[in-house]
């Protein structure tokens, strides 16, 4: 400690000490902040944990409604079984939320990162608590400052025990999702969890933990890759958090009955609330950094002291860089809103999201890959009819019992052998179908013939809902 | 690869490895004790771009340097518990055969309770289990598909395992042992004894037994031949003898082919049936499940 101070006097030390060669985090103490962005941040916070903590808790059909089983490599969400084979529906996911981030961004910077990421919204939690158990900011100021003693000690343990709770019970929810919770719950309890249910709880409680307790605004700066090149996704038009110089230089103290302009200051009255209330430490008044994350804690701090001193609101306040430079009016700056650039991010967003929502309305719940047996080389080549053995591997994604039929065309007189009666595959499983088809020699070709299996469902429940099909291309190899 | 098993190369290893490790450790120590005195002007690599923007030359952060410390402990850890040094076994003295063997004792633990209690069943209640019928489905699928098909029903020289026709027996004791033991089936090559004309006479008097066109005066010639050369394993009249494999020749169903070009080649060149020992492979608990289902097979339509 005896260094670091050091390293941070000015230089007229006498004793020759090492540089430091890297900036020594400073601890930040954000002052707590109301107003109408408070506001939005914690409907973020309380949405987006009400989806976390309470979804694995909710039952569809007797069975958890929103459940990623990896061992049966089966994935719920409600109604709808996605299999492996639906891999392309997470990219789809993938590309939308990029999509998202594009277009949120370029509208108005990093609301993500300001209202909605994990880590801001776990950061904005886990310094709720803090507050409630150590005060505001020069309560917990003055507390770091002071020796160790019962109390400090009573109120840091409570802390950390009200974090850790919490990280705890984060990890168990995540765990939660790919696990059914309710067993999982009781296995908790009887500390009978298996081995990497107890670890990835540990794990994600831990993360949550060091990144909300501990990390904070340094993911941000530092580990979050999103942050950096959100910034690229900038133009003047983006609206973004801004100190308004011209309105606020220079700044100064004042009382508030003196005639700002008499005396030659500018709104700015140099509280440095705004520097108070940031969870990443900047002043936004130095202009845009890439440290902000955009969670307009400063506008709001700003707006109260602009109603105490009974000046307009919005000296900090989310603008764009034409507005603040280029002349441009209020209206004229909320219009460009809907410039090229935001209508084409809009326009691939909402043609993907249709684009899946049809798909996904279209698609067939029923899997079919045919294999063909390659011992057919060994049947009796003096046969008038050639015959090829395939399985058949059905997959029925969803929950209801399903009787296939089989059925094969393709070539003259080409018929399964033997099997006539329907195949019942049992709900959300596969079944593998031996057949054997044959066709007479006279109609096929030597070497290799396309041929198509038709596999109709029909659900036993209702036999008279149209039944569903799928068609597979196979080869009958004749020699 | 035997010019690597010599005395000399475990120890050229050992030395590259150990040396290499500790040329790790000198090269770490002495980047990282580098320190810069206060007020002296920082070491810069050089590199000058866009006119005056430089390039720092300073040690990294110390957690990262120890993180590369942490990777040495590990090697060296993991030097003495495996085997990495030539032909030193490791504390451990673990090898791949051993984690091997020790994975298939936890999977036959595992496994163990569903197949005692397919081992406590007769085979014809094994065949009716519903869990053992898919047990045995997958198990056939990979063992036994490639030659009687996926829907066993066989094909040219493997026979269908579906019907009522069996080789050597389809009670399940017999199927057990077929599966174990193997089986391997002689019919001689009689094209060269007999002679061109007899072969023929022979072929067609063997179709004539399950009712297949034949020439019937070659097929009364055959008879006499039928008589002295093929009675010893497929019986006076032809009905095959389960004991050593010989196929009924009555009932029209062929396992190379009925149609007088098959049966001739057959008769003249004899056949090698070969059905391969399952027994060392597959275990006991395995092939009961196996043999249920295959029997259950040929009991599917009653």
């Amino acid at each position: 400690m005896a260094k670091l101070q050091a390293t941070l006097a000015p230089v007229t030390t006498v004793e020759p000490v090492d540089q430091a060669l890297y900036e020594v985090r400073k601890k930040i103490y954000p002052r707590a902040v109301h107003g109408a962005f408070a506001a939005w941040r914690w409907i973020f916070v309380l949405l987006t944990q009400l989806v976390f903590y309470g979804v694995p808790w909710l039952q569809w059909n007797e069975r958890q409604a929103v459940l990623f089983d990896l061992a049966a490599r089966k994935f719920y969400i409600f109604g709808l079984v996605f299999w492996p084979q639906d891999v392309v529906y997470l990219s789809v996911l993938l590309i939308i939320c990029a999509f998202s981030l594009f277009l949120f961004t370029a509208v108005a910077g990093r609301v993500w990162c300001g209202y909605a990421c994990p880590q801001t919204v776990y950061t904005e939690i886990f310094m709720w608590i803090e507050r409630q158990v150590e005060g505001d900011r020069l309560a917990r100021m003055k507390l770091d400052k002071q020796k160790l003693s019962a109390r400090k000690f009573a109120l840091k343990g409570t802390k950390h025990v009200l974090w850790i709770a919490l990280a705890l019970w984060t990890g168990f929810t995540f765990v939660g999702f790919f696990t059914p919770i309710v067993a999982l719950g009781g296995e908790v309890l009887n500390l009978q969890a298996g081995p990497w249910e107890t670890f990835w709880m540990l794990f994600y409680g831990l993360a949550t933990y060091g990144n909300a307790g501990w990390m904070r605004e340094q993911v941000c700066k530092y580990m979050c890759p999103y942050a950096r090149f959100q910034g690229v996704m900038f133009d003047p038009d983006t609206l973004v958090i801004t100190y308004d110089r011209a309105r606020g230089e220079s700044r100064g103290a004042r009382s508030r009955s003196a005639d700002r302009k008499a005396i030659g200051l500018g709104d700015c009255v140099d509280c440095g609330i705004c520097v108070q209330v940031c969870p990443t430490g900047i002043d936004i008044r130095n202009g845009l950094q890439y440290e902000c994350i955009g969670c307009a804690a400063c506008i709001d701090g700003c707006d109260q002291v602009m109603d105490k001193m009974g000046y307009p609101k919005g000296l900090i306040r989310y603008t764009t860089e034409n507005a603040l430079h280029g002349g441009i009016s209020t209206r004229g700056m909320l219009k460009r809103i809907l410039r090229p650039r935001v209508l084409v991010y809009t326009t691939i967003l909402w043609s993907i999201i249709v684009a899946t929502l049809v798909t996904l309305y279209e698609r067939v719940p029923l899997k079919v890959n045919v294999i063909r047996d390659r011992g057919s080389v060994m049947h009796d080549a003096d046969a008038r009819e050639a015959q090829n053995v395939y399985r058949l591997r059905i997959m029925n994604t969803q929950e209801v019992a399903r009787d296939m039929r089989i059925a094969v065309s393709g070539l003259e007189g080409i018929e399964i052998e033997g099997a006539s009666q329907a195949v019942r595959v049992a709900p959300a499983s596969s079944l593998v179908v031996p057949v054997r088809v044959e066709a007479p020699r006279a109609s096929a070709a030597k070497g290799s013939n396309r041929i198509e299996f038709t596999i109709e469902a029909t659900d036993p429940a209702h036999p008279e809902r149209a039944p569903l099909r799928v068609v597979e291309n196979a080869s009958f190899v004749v020699q | 690869m035997s010019d690597f098993n010599g005395e000399f190369w475990p120890i050229y290893i050992s030395v590259i490895t150990i040396v290499s490790i500790i040329a790790c450790a000198v090269l770490l120590w002495s980047l990282s004790t580098r320190r810069v005195a206060a007020g002296t002007a920082p070491n810069v690599t050089g590199h000058v771009w866009d006119g005056d923007l430089e390039e720092y030359n300073n040690p990294l952060p110390r957690w990262w340097i120890w993180l590369f410390y942490l990777t040495i402990v590990f090697a060296v850890a993991y030097l003495t518990l495996y085997p990495g040094l030539g032909t030193y076994p490791g504390l451990l003295k673990w090898t791949s055969r051993g984690e091997f063997e020790a994975d298939q004792a936890a999977a036959s633990k595992a496994y163990q309770p569903i197949y005692a209690k397919f081992a406590a069943m007769s085979i014809p209640d094994v065949a009716r289990d519903p869990q053992a019928r898919e047990m045995g489905q997958r198990l056939f699928l990979n063992y036994c598909a490639q030659c009687h098909a996926s829907d066993a029903r066989g094909g040219k020289g493997f026979p269908d395992l579906t019907d009522k026709d069996w080789l050597y027996g389809g009670d399940p004791e017999t199927i057990v042992a077929t599966i174990t033991n193997g089986r391997t089936a002689v019919m001689p090559a009689w094209g060269k004894i007999l002679g061109d004309e007899a072969t023929h006479n022979l072929a067609d008097y063997v179709a004539s037994l399950s009712g297949a066109t034949h020439d019937a005066a070659r097929a009364a010639h055959g008879k006499e031949v039928f008589a002295t050369t093929c009675v010893a394993c497929h019986g006076p009249e032809g009905k095959g003898n389960p004991a050593m494999g010989a196929p009924n020749l009555t009932d029209a169903i062929w396992l190379y082919g009925g149609s007088n070009a098959a049966l001739l080649e057959t008769i003249g060149k004899g056949r090698n049936g070969v059905m391969p020992a399952w027994g060392e492979f597959l275990g006991p608990d395995k092939i009961r499940v196996l043999a249920g289902f295959v029997y259950g097979l040929s009991q599917a339509g009653q």
